[in-house]
């Protein structure tokens, strides 16, 4: 039967409420996660760090999920099912663009995801910026946990999208280079790493322009490298004593030049 | 070991059992006469914020401060009023920007006059030197514990407030305090929305009070305006009109400027869109 089973609900309540059992936290991403067109293609930018409560549980994720090697999308939201509902809509994608012989449209996608998180009522927490060039040209779109898709030209989700928001409102303009748009999503991530306690450490990019290959940026820009240790905690050598010392030869070796060229040499085309 | 941090620190529950919270509440009272009571509570005023202002951003420059909130008294989601001043005057050296629920507004208003009132009648006759001692810092410190007694008699005056002006020195002086009584000082402050739109632009040119002496008033002007224009994109709650005030350290003046209103929109921006994906027929 599909969907999700409810089964336990009323024992969940129950262990909650009377017994005093907490439910386990989801790990969330947290997150700031942007996407902006520019003049030929689109380009998409999230931060790496990934929450479980208050606690960092990932420092250097990756946000940026592929749905097709031209179509990226970055999640926010619960971790597990981002990267879940991304795997198994982009296998998807790629078997119906296989029996179609045509290449991966994003609208594709996009009705592949929303009807898929439209089913789950919203209980698979994955909110999306779907973003990708195809056929049809370049495309830009978000997706919430509940299926419900925007088109836009610049769009921000999750905890730092406010900060970020803040930043494309001011700064987007219409016809931007890449490289424009490239500083503006990278600007706007930062807005959302400095100012949102969801999301930290590091800015990653994927470029998709019209007529070339995606371009994946893991990393593009690291502001928060941790500063040097003060000293190295390395053991070294001698500071357990060494008693006994027996070396054993577990193979023979035996050494046998092998001729390449000359008489004597492999045959390898027959 | 228990690795989860929350669960350190106190005995293990499978020893001692959970957390007992009713000992929060334990009391000698007679268990009969408590019933009586309608509530552990003294009596309580503005539990719901009904007309409220939304936004307060100020933020420091070379030569003082900039402070805006707009004009915008909502109800809900009903625009009530458009023609609400919540920048308050006070002295001769102070602005405090007030956000939040506005009959509240209006009970700072009368509270921070009687305060002038009381300091005026030691200083001369002379229009410009009236409550003259009456300093930023001072205006803060009071506000900030009428407001903490407020909320420690479960009765607030749900605002959050920006006091922006000149201390005793004649520096420039930037101090926020809101309902519960919290206090804090930072080159850029903002309530309400702007804490999550406007900050991150701000904070952008001030990072700490070390960026101040870059930022020149044209500057820090437009970068107010630009925050202003952001904040009507994006808060629902939120008008394209507003007023500012201009403090500057060198001079001693505070320039008000009424009725400005937000420029260079650009609503062009889904122009070419149709429709939420894929194409309807």
């Amino acid at each position: 039967m599909p969907g999700l089973s409810f089964d336990n609900y009323q024992r969940n309540q129950f262990l909650t409420n009377s017994a005093g059992y907490n439910a386990p936290k989801a790990t969330s991403t947290g997150t700031t996660i942007v996407g902006c067109k520019f003049k030929n293609g689109v380009v998409i930018a999230a931060d790496t760090r990934a929450t479980a409560g208050p606690i960092v549980a990932d420092k250097n994720c990756e946000k940026l999920h592929r749905l097709a090697p031209k179509i990226w999308c970055a999640g926010a939201g619960t971790a597990a099912d981002t990267e879940m509902v991304t795997q198994l809509i982009s296998s998807n994608l790629e078997l119906h663009s296989l029996s179609l012989n045509r290449e991966p449209r994003v609208i594709t996608s996009l009705q592949m995801l929303k009807q898929h998180l439209f089913k789950y009522q919203g209980h698979i927490g994955a909110y999306l910026i779907v973003a990708g060039v195809d056929p049809t040209g370049a495309h830009l779109f978000s997706i919430h946990a509940h299926g419900s898709t925007d088109v836009g030209y610049y769009l921000s989700l999750g905890s730092g999208s406010l900060a970020a928001m803040a930043v494309l409102e001011r700064d987007w303009e219409p016809d931007m280079t890449k490289e424009q748009a490239m500083n503006l999503c990278a600007e706007a991530i930062q807005a959302g790493i400095w100012n949102d306690l969801g999301s930290g450490s590091n800015v990653d990019l994927c470029v998709m322009e019209v007529g070339k290959n995606a371009h994946l940026y893991r990393n593009h820009l690291t502001p928060n490298v941790r500063e040097q240790k003060q000293r190295s905690y390395k053991f070294e050598r001698g500071t357990t004593a060494i008693l006994k010392q027996s070396i054993y030869n577990l193979v023979d070796v035996v050494e046998e030049p092998i001729a390449t060229t000359g008489p004597d040499a492999m045959e390898v085309d027959s | 070991m228990n690795h989860d941090p929350f669960h350190w620190g106190r005995p293990s529950d499978a020893t001692y059992g959970p957390y007992n919270h009713q000992i929060a509440h334990a009391s000698n009272v007679n268990p009969m006469a408590r019933q009586q009571q309608q509530s552990d509570f003294p009596t309580m005023h503005t539990q719901r914020p009904m007309m409220t202002g939304t936004s307060v951003l100020a933020i420091k420059y070379q030569d003082g401060i900039v402070i805006a909130a707009d004009n915008m008294g909502s109800y809900g989601s009903l625009m009530k009023l458009d023609n609400v001043e919540r920048l308050l005057k006070v002295g001769q050296s102070t602005i405090v920007g007030i956000s939040g629920d506005l009959s509240d507004l209006q009970a700072i208003q009368r509270i921070l006059n009687d305060l002038e009132i009381d300091e005026a009648y030691d200083a001369g006759d002379d229009e410009d030197t009236i409550a003259a001692g009456l300093k930023a810092n001072h205006v803060h410190e009071y506000l900030t514990r009428i407001l903490y007694n407020r909320r420690s008699k479960m009765d607030p005056l749900w605002n959050a407030c920006v006091v922006a002006g000149f201390d005793d020195e004649g520096k420039s002086f930037l101090k926020y305090v809101d309902l519960l009584g919290v206090a804090f000082a930072s080159p850029t402050l903002a309530t309400g929305f702007g804490a999550h739109l406007a900050i991150p632009l701000l904070r952008q040119r001030v990072d700490s009070e070390a960026d101040v002496k870059n930022l020149t008033k044209a500057d820090a002007i437009q970068l107010i305006k630009d925050c202003m224009k952001v904040l009507f994109y994006r808060d629902a709650r939120s008008l394209d009109k507003y007023s500012m005030a201009v403090l500057s350290e060198s001079d001693h003046k505070v320039e008000f400027h009424k009725n400005v209103k937000v420029e260079d929109m650009k609503w062009g921006f889904a122009k070419g869109i149709k429709g939420y994906g894929m194409p309807q027929l």
